[in-house]
């Protein structure tokens, strides 16, 4: 009951403040609109291709290849599995003299990447198989010639009696050295035909695909957080915190109440970020569009316990904003925007305590995989472990105010 | 009944190493008006928030009804008013009333009646809908003073409550506390105005953490030997 009555007036206040509504709504579409536009450049990562019945010679020319890894599968159901299981980012099947192509393309460089190594392996290979075919035709040019000297000889030494039969082999060799000049030819031009097959999106999937899922947890989480810290900052200097406190509410039904009206307040910012990435930036949704409604609220309630929480070792308003690059700035490094494993080992293991990375691999899985949500129970435990940890700190450290 | 509301014994408290109370005896009977006057540092909020059950004290006893403080549920039958307005700028008079009002524990059918009492007594009812943040002064102080007086609460606990609220108000504001004295409830009240000193039950003049003197004015003034309570505050401060 007061719970619900903390709510109410939160959520008044917070619709009464257009400035801050517009900063919550209109400024991630504002921000996406323009990552969209900037992020769709490419660079360099590490790739890993699964091939399926390549020839020893084209896996060899790949893997020679700078920031490629090649693992062969047997099957092609091997290699898929592997491919879903995030393993390798591409698979390379030879169909006859044709090759498929698969990408996960949750990651438009890696795409592009893989797409690279495999045109420049495939042209290497045909390159020395046109030196062998070469070598080849060359050797049976050189022994046809000795042939031809053979038998030109032959022909000096027999008489004219035979000369009928000699032209006749001649033109059979000719038209032998002819044939292999022509399979030499036929060699060069029957470049393979290559198919792409694209897991997620199409060839236009861009960079700014795969940061979306993260830029959508970023926005919910930076905003709740500096909104919610900064409305508790507001309730303890201007002595409301104090007053409420010297009322029978509990300190759970405070922390539950900004809860539940930060929870409403995160609802409608994802719905309207998803809105607007789906029908206006023309980004692919996979899954289930609820389970990422649901991603981002436990990672709002995140946000809204860390803001509530770092809010008392804030003294004004302007030095809650000094927790910006402290705290909200390195989330934006170790989300996953920038790739994680081509970082150290000991940078990556920091990434295990930044709330975002989980928010922004559980609903990259969901937007980009279409895993179901009873499938990212690692995820959302870790979530809902920072959110019960963080609730409880707050509740207990209402206690400076008031000690029961 | 004969017990007091208000039973401070002994009482002390610090902050880390500084002790900010040292011994502070108290009571506030059923019916009384409590002044509680001493210059700024002395420790008058410090003995609210201790009374509240905001801190704890670090030696002696606070009891408020009888049970010791800190205790949850007792703030339910105590009105507060903090030195500060403590209100929400965003909201109405009206909703920033009904919100403290639910938080007290008020049933809600009864609230807007409450509302609309409270109001009356601190003349608030014609601006009772506009945002706080367009009132002056003393209306948000008038404005605190009726989130205190929600709930008849049995206990009143006042910080300062008519600075900046004017003359005719003041009076009006003070018959109101009267009327409250009389019902059998009770008021602590913290005051810089020495005028007001003297329309108090018993004065505590709190000085160093101490209470100096605790009386009726009328016998402060004798032991004094003044003629007014401001006199006695000048003399208890040492200043001649």
């Amino acid at each position: 009951m007061r719970t619900i009555g903390i709510m109410n007036r939160v959520l008044k206040e917070l619709f009464r403040d257009k400035r801050t509504l517009a900063l919550m709504f209109i400024a991630p579409i504002l921000i996406m609109l323009l990552m969209s536009v900037i992020f769709n450049t490419n660079s360099a990562t590490d790739v890993t291709v699964g091939t399926v019945s390549v020839s020893h010679k084209l896996n060899k020319q790949m893997a020679d290849i700078k920031h490629v890894t090649v693992k062969k599968y047997d099957t092609k159901s091997a290699a898929k599995k592997a491919l879903d299981k995030e393993s390798i980012d591409a698979i390379v099947k030879k169909n006859g003299s044709n090759y498929s192509l698969m990408y996960a393309n949750t990651d438009s460089t890696k795409t592009a990447t893989v797409k690279l190594a495999f045109k420049n392996a495939l042209t290497a290979t045909s390159i020395s198989q046109l030196k062998s075919a070469l070598k080849q035709s060359t050797k049976v040019t050189v022994k046809l010639q000795a042939q031809l000297q053979a038998l030109q000889k032959q022909q000096a030494a027999a008489t004219a009696k035979a000369s009928g039969r000699v032209v006749a082999a001649k033109q059979a060799i000719s038209t032998k050295a002819t044939s292999t000049t022509t399979a030499t030819k036929s060699t060069s031009q029957q470049s393979p035909k290559i198919t792409n097959h694209y897991v997620y999106g199409d060839k236009d999937t861009g960079y700014f695909a795969k940061m979306l899922p993260i830029l959508m947890g970023f926005f919910v989480f930076f905003f709740v957080f500096l909104i919610s810290g900064m409305a508790l900052l507001k309730e303890r200097t201007t002595g409301t915190l104090d007053r409420l406190l010297a009322t029978p509410v509990s300190r759970s039904s405070i922390v539950f109440g900004y809860m539940l009206s930060y929870g409403i307040l995160a609802i409608i910012q994802t719905i309207l970020i998803v809105v607007v990435t789906v029908w206006l930036l023309g980004i692919e949704v996979v899954g289930n569009m609820a389970s990422v409604i649901v991603i981002n609220l436990i990672l709002a309630l995140v946000a809204l316990a860390f803001g509530i929480l770092l809010s008392t070792f804030a003294n004004s308003e302007f030095q809650m904003m000094q927790f910006i690059p402290l705290v909200i700035v390195p989330q934006i490094f170790f989300s996953g925007i920038i790739p994680l494993d081509s970082m150290a080992a000991w940078v990556k293991d920091i990434s295990y305590i930044i709330p975002i990375k989980y928010a922004g691999d559980a609903v990259t899985d969901i937007i980009m995989r279409g895993t179901s949500i009873f499938d990212l129970g690692f995820d959302i435990g870790i979530l809902l472990i920072f959110l019960v940890v963080l609730t409880f700190l707050n509740i207990v450290g209402l206690k400076r105010y008031r000690k029961v | 009944m004969g017990q007091a509301m208000i039973d401070l014994q002994h009482l002390a408290k610090k902050f880390g190493d500084q002790p900010v109370l040292k011994d502070i005896n108290l009571t506030v009977n059923p019916g009384e008006i409590v002044g509680l006057i001493g210059p700024s540092g002395a420790g008058k909020s410090t003995v609210i928030k201790v009374t509240l059950g905001m801190e704890v004290a670090s030696g002696g006893s606070a009891k408020v009804f009888n049970a010791t403080m800190p205790n949850r549920e007792l703030l339910g039958r105590i009105g507060y008013m903090a030195q500060t307005d403590a209100l929400y700028d965003a909201l109405s008079g009206r909703e920033n009333l009904k919100f403290y009002g639910l938080m007290k524990g008020i049933a809600r059918g009864d609230i807007n009646q409450e509302v609309d009492y409270v109001a009356k007594v601190v003349d608030l009812t014609e601006d009772l809908n506009r945002r706080v943040s367009g009132y002056s002064g003393g209306m948000m102080r008038r404005l605190s003073l009726a989130i205190a007086l929600m709930g008849k609460p049995d206990l009143l606990i006042l910080d300062e409550p008519t600075v900046g609220i004017d003359p005719a108000l003041r009076r009006q504001i003070w018959a109101e506390l009267d009327r409250i004295r009389d019902e059998g409830r009770s008021i602590l009240i913290t005051t810089h105005v020495m005028d007001e000193a003297e329309l108090c039950g018993r004065v505590a003049l709190l000085l160093d953490g101490k209470v100096m003197a605790f009386d009726t004015p009328v016998a402060l003034k004798q032991s004094y030997q003044v003629t007014t309570i401001e006199d006695v505050f000048l003399k208890a401060e040492g200043v001649d």
